[in-house]
C-alpha cells in the first residue's frame, strides 16, 4: 500500500523511523455511566416530574403490594389443600372451599398484576416524555453561546439515552418495591411455618446475596468492556460508510479491512467475556436452591415423621424455594439501574438547570409596525468570554431603508455585530436599538418578527419545500410561497422538482444543490417579511450562473428593507449605500466604495488587491501582498 | 452540491432495506437455512450446545419426579413403611440434579452464545469488506443509515437466531414432549389438565411477540421523527432563534412526540394484557389440578408425591412456555434481518479487478480518453456525457468547466473507476482501467473530492490515509504545499489534533486544505480536483497552486472549477455542455474565440451589477 518511489533520496536527518498511521473508527469519549446509588439533589429535581403523577404512583404501590400478598398465599393455599383438603377422612367440601379460596386470590392476583403494570408503564412512559418536553423547551430558551459550545450530538444523547435511563429506574423501582416485599413475605411466611426449617434454609439467603453483590461488580466490568467494544467497532463500521467515496478514492479499503477485524476480534472476546460472566451465575443459584430443596427434603422430611410439621408445610417450603432469587436477581440488578440512573439524572439536572441568560424584561413591550427599520450601535462593547471583548465600543448607526455592508477579516466581530442586533447575546456595555428601541426592552418574539435573518449556510429542515419556505411564518399562504419564490428566481427550480413545492427535501436539503438551497433561504426571509434584513453571505464559490440568480433575488429581499450584509462578494458590497468595516472589533472605516477607496484604508488595500472573495482575508497581510497593493 | 443534482435529477434511493418492508418469504425461509448452516460451520460449539441442552431438559425434567418421591417417600416413613435413613439418597439426588442442570444450562448458553458471537464476527467482517468495495452507483442509491441498521441492528437478529431461536426451540419441544409424556402417562386427567393452559399461553405468547414486533418497528420510525425534529432543531438553533420560531418548533416537537407516546402506550398495553392472560391461564390450571389431584389423593388413587409432581412440573414449565413467543420471534426476526444482510452481502460489486488483472504500469503518464459515454443508472435516458475524447500527458494541466450539471464530475468519477463509461475507453499509458487491477488504478488517479470527508482521527493520520507507512517529513511537505502547516502548528495537539467528526471543526477552507495534502500524498499519474477549491481564498490558492507545480510536473492535473482563476493558467481547458467537449484550447485561445468561455469568464471578471444591468433576464 506505500507506494515510495524508488530511487528517492532518503533524508539523513530523518530519525524517525517510519511507523503505521492508520486507525479505522476513534476511541469513543465515554460519560461517566455510572453515579451514585443516591444523589438527593437529582432525586428532588426528578420527584417534580413525578409529582404530577402522584395519584398513579399510589395506585400502582397499592397494586403491587396486593399482587405481592397474592403471590404470597397461593403455596400456603396448597399447603392447607394438602393438609385438610386431601385427607382421606376430610370432607370433599374443605377442598371445593380451599380451591375456591384459590380462585378468589388469583383473580385479584390477575387484577392487580394488570392495574400495576399498566399504571407503571405508561406514567413511567408519560414522565418520560415530560422531562424530554422540558428540557427540549428549555433549550429553546437558553443562550446561544450554550448552544455554540455544546454539541449536538451531546445534547441528543441527553434528550435520549438519559431520560431513557430514567424511565427505566422509574419502572423499576415500583418492582423493586414488589421484589422486596416477596422477599420479606417470603422470609415472614416461611419463619411462621416452621422456624427452624426456615432458618436452616434461609441460611442460603444471605449468601445468595453476596455471591450475587461479588460477581455484579465484575460482570459489571466485563459487559461494560463488551458494549464499548461493540460501539467502536460500530463506530468503525458508520465511519465506512460515511467515509467510503474517501476510503475508494484512496484505496484503503484492504488496509481497513484488516483494521476492522481487529476490532471485529475484540468484541468477539469482550462479548464472550461477558457471555461467560453472565452465564457462571446460573449453577451457583441452581447449587444454592438444590441444597435449600435438600435440606427441605431431609430435614423436613425427618421432621414430618416425627410429626413437628405436616406433609404440607414441606411441599410449601419447596415452592418458595423455587422463589427465591426471583426477587434477589432484581434488586441486585436494580442496584445498577439505580446508579445509571443518578449519573443520567445528574447529567439532565445540569442541561435543565442552565440559566437562561437572555430573558424578556418584565416590563417589556412589543416592536410593532408603527416602529421604523432603523438599526443603532451605542458604544457596544461585548464579548463571550468578558476578559476579551470581540467588539470594543462600537457605534454606527444603519437608517430605515438603507444597505449598509459589513466587511473585515475574520474574527474582526461582524458575526457578533448581527447577533447583537437579534439579541441573540446581551451586550456587555452600550446599547443596541432597533426602530429607535432599546433591544432589552422589547419582546424577543416582535424582535424576531421584526427582524428577518439569512445565515451564511442555509439551513433547510426535513419537509416539504413549502414548509421550508413559508417556516415559523404560519400565517403565509401557498400564494404568498408562491409569488416569494418567484420573487427570488426559485420557482422555476421547484416546479421541475418531481412533486413542485411538496417535495420532500432529503437530509437537509441534500438533493438540492447549494445555490437553490441559498434561494430557498431567501425566499424563507422574503415570506418572513421583515423590516430589517440581516444576511450573512456565503463565502463558498457558487458556479457564476446561480450567483447571478443570488444577486438579483438579493437586490428583491432588500427592496425597502433596512439591510445588513457581512458581505464577501465585491458585487454586494459595491451595491451597498454603505460600507462599514471592522478589524479587531473596531469599527475602523465607513463611508461609500469611493469615498473608502479615496480614504486609501484597509479597505482601499483589500479592494486593490482584487480578491474575488472578502472572505478568509489574513488578519496581517503578507509582505508579498502589501507590495503588491502599494 | 451533490452527486444527485450534478446527475441531472434526483435519482431516488430505492430505500432496498426499509425495515418495515415485507421481506419475501422465500427469501426469509433462504436465510434461515443458511444461519443455520452457518451455526453449524461452528460443529463443536453448535453440537455441545444441542448435547448440553438435552441433558439440561432431562435434569430439569427429573427435579419435579425427585421432589415427587421425597414427599411419598416423606409420608412412607411417617407411616413407618420405611426406614428414615431411604431419606438421605433422596436428597442427596435432589441436590446433584439441581448442580447438574445448572452447570448445563451454563454450558448450553455459553456455547449457543459463542455460536451467536462467532456468527456475527465472520458477518460483519463481510459486511464490512462488501461496503467498502461496492461501488459509487450503489452507493448512491442507497441511504447511509439503511446500510447502519443493516450492519448493527440486522447483525443482532442473525447473531441471537441460534441461541434465542434455535436451540430455544430444542429445548421447548423435549422440555413439553418430555414432560407431558411423563405426565400423560402417569395420569391422564390430571395430566391433561396440568397441560392446558400449556396451548393458550403459548399462543397468547406468540401473538404479544409478533405484535410488539410491529408495534416496535413503527414505534422507531416516530422516535426517528422525534430525534430528527429535535436534532435538526438543536443544529439549526440559530435559524430558529432568528425567526422566533421556538413556538412552532415546540410543535412539531409536540406532535412528533405525541405519536410516540400514543404508541408506546399501545405496547405496554399489549404487553400487560397477554401477559396476565397467560399468568390467570397458568393459576386456572394449577387450580383444576389442585382440586381434581386432591380428590384423587384422597381417595387414594395418586399419591401426594404424585400431585407435588405434577404442581412443581406446572411451575417449572410455566417461563419457557411464556417464551415461545420470544422463540417464534427470533425465527421471524432472524428471516427479515438475514434476507437484508444477506442481500448486502451477496450483492455483486458492479466494478471490480477483472480476474487475473495485472497491477497499471505507469511508463510515461498519458491519460486517453476515447469517445467516453455515459449515463447515471437511475436516470439512463439522459445522457450525462457522450463522445468525449481527449489525451493528456504528463506535466500537463486540464482545466474542465461548464454549467452546472455539465457532466464535469461525472468525468472526474470515471477516470478512477468509480463508474464505468457505457462506452468508449479510459487508458492510462495504454492499458485500459478495466484491465488492471482496482487497486492499482486507484493509487494512480487521485481525486482531491468536493466533499471532502475526514476521518475522526489525527490530522496526521488523516493526511497519511491513503500511505500510512510513510515518512513524518512527507507529511510536513504535503501540508506544506496545501498551506495547512503553519495552521496546523497553531493547533493545542498539532498534528496529532483529532479532526472529523467528533474531533476539532475546521472550516470548509481548511478541510479543503487537508483533502489537497492527503492527496498529494499518494504521488499519482493523474492528480484531479473537482471543485475542490472552492472555499479556499484567492490569495491561499494562488500559494497552493505556485507549491502543486513540482507535483504537477510528474502527473497529469486536471481541475474542475467554476471560479475560472482556479485553472486560467491550464495547458489546456475544456469547455462542457450538455455532457459534451464544445470548446477546447487554451485560455487566451478560448477568449479569442469569444464563444461560451468568453461569457463565462465575462461574466466573472466584471461587477454582477453591470451585467445584471445589460443582459436583464440572465439564462
Amino acid at each position: 500500500m506505500s507506494q515510495t518511489k524508488p530511487g528517492e533520496p532518503l533524508d539523513p536527518h530523518d530519525d524517525e523511523s517510519p511507523r503505521m498511521r492508520a486507525v479505522v473508527g476513534s476511541d469513543r469519549i465515554e460519560e461517566e455511566i455510572f453515579g451514585r446509588v443516591f444523589d438527593g439533589k437529582v432525586t428532588q429535581r426528578i420527584w417534580q416530574f413525578v409529582r404530577p403523577y402522584k395519584r398513579h404512583v399510589a395506585i400502582s404501590v397499592a397494586a403491587v403490594v396486593t399482587f405481592t400478598g397474592s403471590q404470597l398465599t397461593i403455596p400456603l393455599l396448597i399447603r392447607y389443600a394438602i393438609d385438610n383438603g386431601m385427607a382421606a377422612d376430610a370432607p370433599p367440601s374443605v377442598l371445593l372451599g380451599i380451591v375456591a379460596l384459590f380462585a378468589i386470590v388469583v383473580a385479584i392476583n390477575f387484577v392487580a398484576s394488570r392495574v400495576q403494570e399498566l399504571v407503571t408503564g405508561r406514567m413511567a412512559e408519560d414522565v418520560l416524555f415530560d422531562i424530554r418536553r422540558a428540557m427540549f423547551a428549555h433549550l429553546q430558551r437558553v443562550s446561544l453561546s450554550f448552544m455554540d459550545k455544546t454539541e449536538v450530538g451531546r445534547l441528543m444523547s441527553r434528550l435520549q439515552g438519559d431520560v431513557n435511563s430514567m424511565q427505566e429506574f422509574l419502572e423499576t423501582s415500583v418492582l423493586a418495591i414488589g421484589d422486596l416485599l416477596l422477599l420479606f413475605g417470603i422470609v415472614v411466611v416461611m419463619l411462621w411455618l416452621d422456624w427452624q426449617l426456615a432458618l436452616m434454609v434461609l441460611t442460603v439467603i444471605p449468601i445468595l446475596f453476596g455471591v450475587r453483590i461479588l460477581w455484579l461488580t465484575k460482570a459489571r466490568a466485563a459487559f461494560m468492556a463488551a458494549h464499548e467494544a461493540n460501539s467502536i467497532t460500530n463506530g468503525a463500521l458508520a465511519e465506512a460508510i460515511h467515509g467510503v467515496r474517501a476510503v475508494q478514492a484512496m484505496d484503503r479499503a484492504n488496509l481497513n479491512a484488516e483494521l476492522y477485524g481487529q476490532l471485529v476480534d475484540n468484541t468477539y472476546k469482550a462479548q464472550l467475556r461477558a457471555s461467560k460472566l453472565s452465564q457462571i451465575m446460573i449453577p451457583i443459584v441452581d447449587t444454592l436452591t438444590g441444597s435449600a430443596m435438600a435440606v427441605v427434603a431431609l430435614i423436613g422430611g425427618l421432621m414430618v415423621v416425627s410429626g413437628r410439621i405436616e406433609v404440607g408445610v414441606m411441599v410449601a417450603f419447596l415452592f418458595y424455594i423455587q422463589r427465591f432469587f426471583d426477587p434477589i436477581r432484581s434488586l441486585t440488578m436494580q442496584y445498577s439501574v439505580m446508579q445509571r440512573a443518578m449519573a443520567s439524572g445528574h447529567r439532565l439536572t445540569e442541561v435543565l438547570d442552565v440559566e437562561v441568560d437572555v430573558k424578556d424584561a418584565p416590563n417589556a413591550t412589543p416592536l410593532g409596525d408603527g416602529d421604523d427599520g432603523s438599526v443603532e450601535f451605542r458604544n457596544v462593547t461585548f464579548g463571550y468570554d468578558p476578559e476579551h471583548p470581540v467588539l470594543n465600543d462600537v457605534n454606527f448607526r444603519v437608517n430605515s431603508g438603507e444597505t449598509v455592508a459589513l466587511i473585515g477579516p475574520t474574527g474582526s466581530g461582524k458575526s457578533s455585530s448581527m447577533a447583537l442586533i437579534h439579541r441573540f447575546y446581551d451586550v456587555q456595555d452600550g446599547a443596541v436599538l432597533v426602530g429607535g428601541r432599546d433591544v432589552r426592552d422589547v419582546t424577543q418574539k416582535s424582535l424576531g418578527r421584526h427582524i428577518a435573518m439569512v445565515l451564511q449556510e442555509p439551513y433547510l429542515f426535513t419537509g416539504t419545500v413549502r414548509d421550508n419556505i413559508r417556516y415559523a411564518t404560519d400565517w403565509a399562504d401557498d400564494q404568498a410561497v408562491v409569488d416569494a419564490a418567484i420573487a427570488v428566481g426559485a420557482h422555476e427550480f421547484i416546479e421541475a422538482l418531481p412533486q413542485g413545492y411538496d417535495t420532500m427535501l432529503a437530509e437537509r436539503g441534500s438533493n438540492l444543490s447549494l445555490g437553490q438551497r441559498q434561494l430557498l433561504s431567501f425566499a424563507r426571509a422574503l415570506v418572513a417579511d421583515a423590516k430589517i434584513l440581516i444576511m450573512d453571505e456565503a463565502t463558498a464559490n457558487i458556479d457564476s450562473y446561480t450567483e447571478m440568480q443570488i444577486q438579483k433575488a438579493l437586490q428583491r429581499l432588500l427592496e425597502g428593507r433596512t439591510g445588513l450584509v457581512i458581505a464577501h462578494r465585491l458585487a454586494t458590497i459595491r451595491n451597498a449605500d454603505r460600507i462599514i468595516v471592522l478589524q479587531q472589533g473596531r469599527l475602523i472605516e465607513q463611508g461609500n466604495h469611493d469615498t473608502l477607496i479615496a480614504q486609501g484604508g484597509l479597505y482601499a488595500q483589500l479592494y486593490q488587491l482584487n480578491y474575488a472573495s472578502f472572505d478568509d482575508l489574513p488578519d496581517e497581510l503578507s509582505d508579498e501582498d502589501r507590495a503588491r497593493a502599494t | 452540491m451533490t452527486r444527485n443534482t450534478q446527475s441531472g435529477g434526483a435519482v431516488s434511493s430505492d430505500r432496498i432495506f426499509r425495515r418495515t418492508a415485507a421481506v419475501d418469504p422465500h427469501a426469509g425461509l433462504g436465510a434461515i437455512a443458511r444461519i443455520t448452516r452457518m451455526a453449524f460451520a461452528y460443529p463443536v460449539s453448535a453440537g455441545l450446545a444441542l448435547a448440553a441442552t438435552v441433558a439440561a431438559v432431562l435434569m430439569q425434567l427429573s427435579i419435579p419426579v425427585i421432589l415427587g418421591r421425597a414427599v411419598d417417600q416423606t409420608q412412607a416413613v411417617a407411616a413407618a413403611k420405611a426406614d428414615p435413613e431411604t431419606l438421605y439418597p433422596i436428597a442427596l439426588l435432589l441436590f446433584a440434579a439441581s448442580v447438574a442442570r445448572g452447570i448445563f444450562t451454563l454450558v448450553q448458553n455459553y456455547t449457543a452464545e459463542s455460536v451467536g458471537h462467532s456468527l456475527a464476527r465472520d458477518i460483519r467482517n463481510s459486511v464490512y469488506g462488501k461496503i467498502q468495495t461496492l461501488p459509487f452507483s450503489f452507493h448512491d442509491r442507497t441511504h447511509s443509515g439503511d446500510l447502519i441498521t443493516v450492519g448493527m441492528l440486522d447483525l443482532e437478529g442473525v447473531r441471537m437466531f441460534f441461541s434465542t431461536a434455535l436451540v430455544r426451540t430444542v429445548l421447548l419441544g423435549l422440555l413439553i414432549g418430555l414432560g407431558a409424556a411423563l405426565l400423560l402417562s402417569t395420569n391422564l386427567t390430571l395430566g391433561l389438565l396440568a397441560l392446558s393452559f400449556v396451548p393458550f399461553a403459548g399462543w397468547r405468547s406468540t401473538v404479544m411477540r409478533l405484535t410488539l414486533r410491529r408495534t416496535w418497528l413503527v414505534l422507531q420510525e416516530r422516535l426517528g421523527v422525534l430525534s430528527q425534529v429535535m436534532e435538526e432543531n438543536l443544529a439549526g438553533i440559530r435559524v430558529v432563534r432568528a425567526f422566533a420560531a421556538s413556538e412552532h418548533e415546540m410543535a412539531k416537537f409536540e406532535v412528533a412526540s405525541k405519536s410516540a407516546l400514543e404508541l408506546s402506550h399501545q405496547r405496554i398495553e399489549t404487553r400487560v394484557r397477554n401477559t396476565a392472560a397467560m399468568t390467570l391461564a397458568f393459576f386456572v390450571s394449577m387450580g383444576l389440578v389442585l382440586y381434581f389431584g386432591g380428590r384423587q389423593v384422597a381417595s387414594g388413587e395418586i399419591t401426594l408425591g404424585t400431585l407435588a409432581t405434577f404442581l412443581t412440573f406446572m411451575t417449572i414449565l410455566q417461563m419457557p412456555v411464556r417464551q415461545l413467543g420470544m422463540m417464534v420471534n427470533g425465527y421471524a426476526r432472524a428471516s427479515t434481518c438475514g434476507a437484508r444482510l444477506f442481500a448486502l452481502i451477496d450483492h455483486e460489486a458492479e466494478i471490480d479487478s477483472a480476474p487475473d488483472a495485472p497491477d497499471l504500469k505507469i511508463t510515461n503518464g498519458t491519460l486517453k480518453l476515447e469517445n467516453v459515454s455515459f449515463a447515471y443508472a437511475g436516470n439512463a435516458d439522459r445522457q450525462a456525457l457522450s463522445g468525449i475524447t481527449f489525451e493528456a500527458h504528463k506535466g500537463e494541466t486540464v482545466g474542465i468547466v461548464g454549467p452546472p450539471g455539465s457532466g464535469k464530475s461525472t468525468l472526474m468519477h470515471l477516470i478512477p473507476r468509480f463508474y464505468d463509461p457505457s462506452d468508449g475507453s479510459i487508458s492510462i499509458d495504454g492499458q485500459d482501467i478495466r484491465d488492471a487491477t482496482l487497486s492499482s488504478v486507484r493509487q494512480a488517479v487521485a481525486v482531491v473530492q468536493q466533499d471532502s470527508f475526514l476521518f475522526t482521527t489525527s490530522i496526521e493520520n488523516n493526511i497519511t490515509y491513503a500511505d500510512p507507512f510513510t515518512e513524518t517529513r512527507q507529511i510536513r511537505g504535503v501540508a506544506e504545499s496545501a498551506q495547512l502547516h503553519d495552521y496546523i502548528l497553531g493547533l493545542p495537539g498539532k498534528y496529532g489534533t483529532i479532526v472529523g467528526e467528533r474531533g476539532v471543526s475546521l472550516s470548509g477552507g481548511q478541510r479543503q486544505r487537508l483533502s489537497i495534502a492527503r492527496t498529494l500524498m499518494m504521488k499519482p499519474a493523474v492528480l484531479i480536483f473537482d471543485d475542490s477549491t472552492a472555499a479556499i481564498d484567492a490569495g491561499t490558492e494562488n500559494r497552493i497552486r505556485t507549491a502543486l507545480k513540482e507535483y504537477a510536473k510528474d502527473c497529469v492535473t486536471l481541475i474542475v472549477a467554476h471560479r475560472l482563476a482556479s485553472l486560467m493558467h491550464a495547458d489546456r481547458i475544456l469547455f462542457l455542455e450538455h455532457g459534451r467537449i464544445v470548446e477546447q484550447g487554451s485560455h487566451e485561445e478560448l477568449l479569442k474565440l469569444g464563444g461560451r468561455y468568453c461569457d463565462l469568464h465575462d461574466l466573472q471578471m466584471r461587477p454582477n451589477a453591470e451585467i445584471l444591468a445589460e443582459k436583464g433576464d440572465f439564462r
